[in-house]
């Protein structure tokens, strides 16, 4: 199904209607409205977007309890936040209803089945009360059960309703009936057909109305058979959501995923939904004891039978599909079996981890269901642990022998390591040993740690740019200690141009490799530590960064840049004349401690989320991604719930800082001043121009971001401003108090979702930079997909990032802002902030400010760059390493256009 | 349905400039301190109990002091003026055991303000005055329980309220009012209950003037008092199909802006804003100067926020005249596009598609 439609599906709950939940008849009848309303908050809290309300039984008086009911809801705003759907055939109660709601209700239902007088007076006074109204096709002769008689009473209807009592059609609701199907007479088949191609015919000809409906009637023939009922109303939702429908009382949490469903089931159900052969429903019939208990969202959790297998196949199947629930008790009996405990690890454990692995490459598996085997094989190894100890006392037994031994380290100065860990993950689950050095671990350290343990790989990972300097570092050091082992290169900057180009040629004793991905480094391991296939994948290797080094080179002599002076002859102009700068509403900087972290949940981008797990797609369409979809859910509602957490239990705590300041630029520089009038500096922020030599004719700019602020010259009093946001404190402390050490999923799903916050704080703290403490765009009101995708007035580039790669600007920022001790995040020596989840940058309010990258420099801006930051020449091409368009070392006045 | 003839009157001129509201009536008559005596007049001379404070009485017993106000917000350039009828219906009159006068009261009001309006209209045509008949909330809500020990509990209901209106909304129709105002809307139910009865009145009366609508948001929080955003509160409303919908009373300007920016964002009709002269000081007065409270509406006006600014509480003509000199310069907001959504509400505001 398109994602639109499945995005914009109305989930009402139903759970707070007698007629649908005998739980919630019976709480009504007991007068027990306190349980009541807690069912109608459970329904809320699960997502229900609307609550559903009927009190329709004969024993109650219907118009109290719907009065009491709704008085009763809102008192509660946890449960009044959401719409009410008043729901009675009995106009009187909903009559009733409408008197006690101040929100915009919908009604639920009115009908022409009393003819068009009634109609039309009850029309007109759900308009005078306000509410949108739900419209059953039912007319003077009955219900509608032909698609013809369902679109033709639809289209009579919306003609009275929008030319005689002036409703917008886009506050009517049209239920074309669902009934129920495979009843076993013959003219119920075409049920669902109709009501498909009903929704198909409302929609084309009244594009603004909407279609919904009690989708559980459908299955009534299967009462007793959830697993059957669910999948034949997810096959159902799942052709009517095509065609149209956009609303349906539903009870969500028991909904199979489509693809979920297994296909023979599918298909039988398909053929019933959609009429397509004969004997359909006796075939379902006939198959649907079968499914009992399995195939259901619920019943697949519960269908324990392969516990019935021998223990192998058990713990194999526990590893495969990451249950805890069982692996002690299997491992014992594993234990107990095998004639040594190390023999559990290297038979059944290990044949396991094989079959994950098989499934992994084979894109049958994703990373998030790998890591929760990790957590399974950790676990399992966890309980054989004293097992192994005594056994080596006893009998002076060496460990038991890996696969392999890889060391792993993010670099000096660098803080990230989600992309390490899962790299460890992956490595250990295929039986390496994977010794981990964690972040900012100096050169010495690695090399000592590498020579004691005597590894077979060393791996280094980094994030930011002057990380891929210390690579190189450490390539060297490692070149001249003499050091003979594979390295390899992971992590957000890195590439395989870069360590072809720069790491590899410092490392002659081996070989510097590039990986990719996580799912790429079981493979790049196995084949350098094979005898067999080392030297031939070395050599490939070579060949193949050889290739890189020559294109680059030959590419580095045909990407011209310009000269400084011209780049600045046509810098980004900005008409300064009409322009008055916005004024921020204060001065200097500014801190929040312990920030609402509820505030931010709203606000994060979750597309880099599913990359860091390595699930390739946007959000929010990559739930519904044929591939990786499924698992994109997992991985989603588990980040959900251990958010939920960590907000409510406040795991970390968020704090920022924020500054204003005047502002003027002084060519490629801006200049900070103390106060008005502007006689003294307070500090100079430094910018760098992009030098790419392009077609004139284009017209476009060399943009700097000082272009983004107003000249000293113009006379005109600019502005800009500065932050730094972290949500990394208690961070530590929270992986030490909620998770086992064995728990990597859960490790890095925190630390992913730590990082995500940061992001979201940073967002949110622009948007109210925007609308208040600036104050520029008080009248922005943009959704969260508008503000992820930047459709924003003004923008907050980070030093380090293209607009401005000098990582070392944020020094500047630090002593302006006071962030050490204002937001607790220190600088190491890369400037990469530490704690690693949080994020800094400058805030420009020009309207035409944007997102650009500098791209490569030439050296005369980089003298000219050294020179006003009061750096050497080498200085300024150490930092500025990645952005240079000439390699340092073979300087000889290049040529520049 | 008829309309009534100042509807084409009002439509072109809010097109063509940001239309002033007048400012506080309390803040007018307490300036004239008047006694129990003057309250009651002659004609409730013997009246059981104490009428003093009951200022829409005023309208019957002091009817020169009502006119005086509203012509001396004329004179500082007031486009719009609003009936002393703030509490005129009978749930509010009960207070004062006058529930048997609250029409006659809405009547008297508005003719008063119509003779004040149609003198202006006479002395500058150039610029046409409007009359808005008062609709305030009444003292009770429907949405909240007085008894916190029993939240089902309800002191007032919807056809109570409902009715209540319908007499109030008759009596100032007759009085000759241009436009009926729902204002300072704490409770949204209580004013749908005005608005359900209005739509009935101009029914019966095959008359129809505008409506406005002017809800407060009473703190920071930026919900009305029963819980609304203002988002949420606009599409509560919308299916009135007003001609504003707005924010009046107990916040000050500076604090009441964003939630003006959210309306001027969501509602395709025109927004209103009249707040308070700042904030109560400790002796429960509103200092804020006429310069200064013009100083922090022109940015709205500026921003192409709003169509209509005033002033509530402790504001005075001199605060009027001020405001609307420093939006005069600036173009009314323009009405934006609003895609046409299933748009409904709890305390939230919820978009279908």
């Amino acid at each position: 199904m398109s994602n639109s439609a499945a995005t914009n599906f109305i989930n009402v709950g139903e759970r707070t209607n007698v007629t649908g939940s005998a739980r919630f008849r019976k709480l009504i009848e007991a007068d027990d409205y306190d349980t009541a309303l807690e069912v109608a908050r459970q329904q809320v809290e699960n997502g229900a977007q609307i609550i559903d309300v009927n009190m329709d039984e004969g024993l109650l008086d219907s118009e109290k309890a719907m009065s009491l009911f709704l008085n009763l809801v809102a008192a509660e705003p946890d449960i009044a936040r959401v719409p009410v759907m008043i729901d009675s055939s009995k106009w009187s109660v909903i009559e009733e209803g409408l008197k006690c709601v101040q929100g915009k209700a919908i009604v639920n239902s009115i009908s022409l089945k009393e003819g068009e007088g009634p109609f039309l007076e009850q029309a007109r006074k759900v308009r005078r009360y306000g509410a949108a109204v739900v419209v059953m096709a039912f007319n003077e002769e009955g219900q509608a059960e032909t698609a013809d008689q369902k679109f033709e009473i639809c289209k009579r209807a919306y003609k009275i309703l929008t030319e005689t009592v002036g409703f917008p059609p886009e506050d009517i609701i049209f239920d074309p009936n669902i009934f129920a199907v495979a009843t076993g007479i013959e003219e119920h088949n075409d049920y669902g057909v109709a009501f498909i191609e009903a929704t198909r015919r409302i929609k084309e000809e009244m594009p603004l109305t909407h279609v919904s409906g009690g989708v559980s009637n459908l299955s009534f023939s299967f009462r007793g058979n959830d697993s059957v009922r669910e999948a034949m109303h997810s096959v159902f939702l799942y052709h009517a959501i095509q065609a149209g429908m956009d609303m349906g009382i539903v009870n969500a949490g028991q909904l199979t995923v489509y693809d979920d469903i297994p296909e023979e089931l599918r298909e039988l159900v398909e053929d019933v939904i959609l009429n397509r052969r004969d004997d359909a429903t006796d075939r379902l019939l006939d198959a649907a004891p079968r499914f009992k208990g399995e195939g259901g969202a619920k019943g697949r959790e519960k269908d324990l039978s392969w516990r019935e297998n021998p223990v192998g196949e058990r713990l194999t199947y526990s590893l495969v599909h990451g249950i805890t629930d069982f692996i002690e008790e299997d491992t014992e009996e594993a234990r107990q079996q095998a004639e040594r405990p190390l023999h559990v690890i290297e038979g059944p454990l290990m044949a396991g981890m094989n079959v994950v692995g098989d499934l992994f490459g084979a894109g049958k598996m994703f990373l998030p269901q790998v890591v929760k085997s990790a957590r399974v094989m950790k676990q399992a190894v966890a309980y054989l642990q004293p097992f192994l100890e005594k056994e080596k006392e006893e009998l002076g037994i060496v460990d038991r022998p890996a696969a392999g031994k890889v060391l792993m380290a993010t670099v000096k100065g660098d803080v990230h390591d989600i992309g390490k860990n899962i790299v460890g993950v992956v490595l250990q689950c295929n039986n390496y040993e994977v010794i981990d050095l964690g972040v900012m671990v100096p050169a010495a350290k690695i090399l000592e740690t590498a020579r004691k343990e005597n590894v077979d790989i060393v791996g280094l990972s980094g994030l930011i740019t002057p990380s891929l300097d210390e690579m190189c570092f450490v390539a060297a050091e490692m070149d001249r200690e003499g050091f003979e082992v594979p390295l390899l290169i992971g992590g957000a900057t890195t590439s395989r141009v870069h360590t072809a180009v720069k790491i590899a040629p410092n490392y002659s004793n081996n070989q510097a490799i590039y990986v990719l991905d996580a799912s790429r480094a079981v493979g790049v391991v196995s084949k350098l530590l094979s005898e067999r296939d080392r030297d031939g994948y070395i050599s490939d290797i070579r060949s193949d960064y050889e290739k890189v080094r020559t294109a680059h080179l030959a590419g580095d002599a045909k990407k011209k840049r310009i000269s400084l002076q011209a780049a600045r002859d046509n810098k980004f102009d900005i008409d300064w004349e009409s322009y008055t700068p916005p004024k921020p509403t204060f001065f200097g900087p500014r801190e929040f401690e312990a920030y609402d972290l509820e505030e931010l949940v709203p606000c994060i981008d979750w597309s880099p989320f599913f990359s860091t797990w390595e699930l390739r797609g946007r959000y929010p369409s990559i739930l519904d991604d044929n591939v990786v979809g499924p698992e994109a859910r997992k991985v989603f509602k588990d980040a959900q719930d251990m958010l939920e957490r960590m907000v409510s239990e406040k795991w970390l705590t968020a704090k920022a800082v924020i500054g204003f300041w005047p502002a003027n630029a002084v060519g490629d520089d801006i200049e900070l001043y103390t106060g008005e009038p502007r006689h003294s500096q307070l500090a100079v922020l430094h910018t760098l121009r992009q030098q790419i030599a392009r077609d004139h004719s284009r017209g476009r700019a060399h943009t700097a971001l000082a272009d983004f602020v107003a000249p000293k010259d113009s006379g005109l009093l600019d502005y800009m401003g500065g932050f730094a946001v972290t949500t990394g404190h208690g961070e530590e402390d929270a992986l030490a108090r909620h998770f086992k050490e064995t728990d990597d999923y859960g490790r890095i799903m925190f630390k992913a979702l730590a990082d995500r916050l940061a992001e979201a704080f940073a967002e949110r703290m622009h948007q109210r930079v925007r609308k208040e403490f600036w104050g520029y765009a008080s009248g922005e009101k943009l959704s969260n997909e508008e503000l992820i995708s930047e459709k924003y007035q003004g923008i907050r580039p980070a030093p380090g990032y293209p607009a401005q790669p000098d990582h070392t600007e944020k020094g500047t920022l630090w002593r302006l802002l006071d962030v050490k001790r204002k937001a607790g995040i220190a600088l190491t020596e890369s400037y990469a902030m530490w704690p690693g989840s949080s994020v800094s940058g400058l805030y420009f309010s020009h309207p035409d400010s944007h997102y650009f990258g500098v791209g490569k420099i030439e050296r005369d801006q980089v003298e000219d760059y050294a020179d006003r930051k009061g750096w050497s020449v080498e200085e300024a091409e150490r930092w500025l390493a990645p952005v240079l368009n000439y390699d340092p070392g073979r300087y000889q006045g290049a040529e520049v256009a | 349905m008829r309309r009534k003839q100042s509807w084409e009157q009002l439509h072109r001129a809010v097109k063509e400039r940001i239309l002033t509201i007048d400012g506080a009536m309390g803040t007018m008559i307490q300036r004239r301190k008047p006694s129990e005596e003057d309250y009651r007049g002659v004609r409730f001379k013997d009246w059981a109990s104490d009428v003093k404070g009951n200022n829409d009485l005023l309208s019957i017993t002091q009817p020169e002091m009502i006119q005086e106000i509203h012509e001396e917000y004329l004179a500082a350039g007031a486009d719009l003026i609003e009936t002393n009828t703030f509490n005129a219906q009978r749930i509010s009159m009960a207070d004062y055991h006058m529930e048997e006068f609250s029409y006659e009261i809405n009547v008297a009001a508005a003719k008063l303000a119509r003779a004040a309006a149609d003198k202006f209209n006479a002395l500058t045509p150039d610029q046409p005055r409007f009359v808005c008949g008062a609709v305030g909330p009444t003292n009770r809500t429907a949405s909240i329980s007085p008894d916190v020990n029993n939240p089902g509990f309800r002191n007032t209901n919807f056809d109570e309220l409902r009715e209540a209106y319908s007499e109030q909304v008759r009596g100032l129709m007759e009085g000759g009012i241009d436009i009926v105002m729902i204002e300072t809307v704490f409770d949204t139910l209580n004013a749908k209950a005005a608005g359900f009865a209005t739509l009935e009145v101009f029914e019966e009366l095959d008359l129809e003037v505008p409506i406005m609508i002017s809800g407060t948001i009473t703190d920071r929080s930026g919900r009305t008092l029963s819980g609304q955003t203002a988002e949420a509160f606009w599409y509560s409303m919308r299916h009135l199909r007003p001609f504003s919908i707005g924010l009046n009373c107990a916040l000050g300007a500076e604090l009441m802006r964003p939630y003006i920016a959210d309306l001027a964002h969501v509602a395709d009709v025109y927004v209103s804003a009249y707040p308070n002269a700042g904030l109560p000081n400790e002796m429960g007065e509103y200092d804020e100067t006429p310069h200064d409270m013009a100083c922090q509406i022109e940015p709205w006006a500026e921003d192409g926020l709003v169509n209509l600014v005033g002033g509530c509480c402790g504001s005075t003509p001199d605060h009027i005249a001020h405001i609307r000199q420093h939006v005069a310069k600036h173009k009314p907001r323009v009405l934006p596009e609003i895609e046409p959504k299933m748009r409904l509400s709890g305390l939230e505001p919820f978009v279908a598609g």
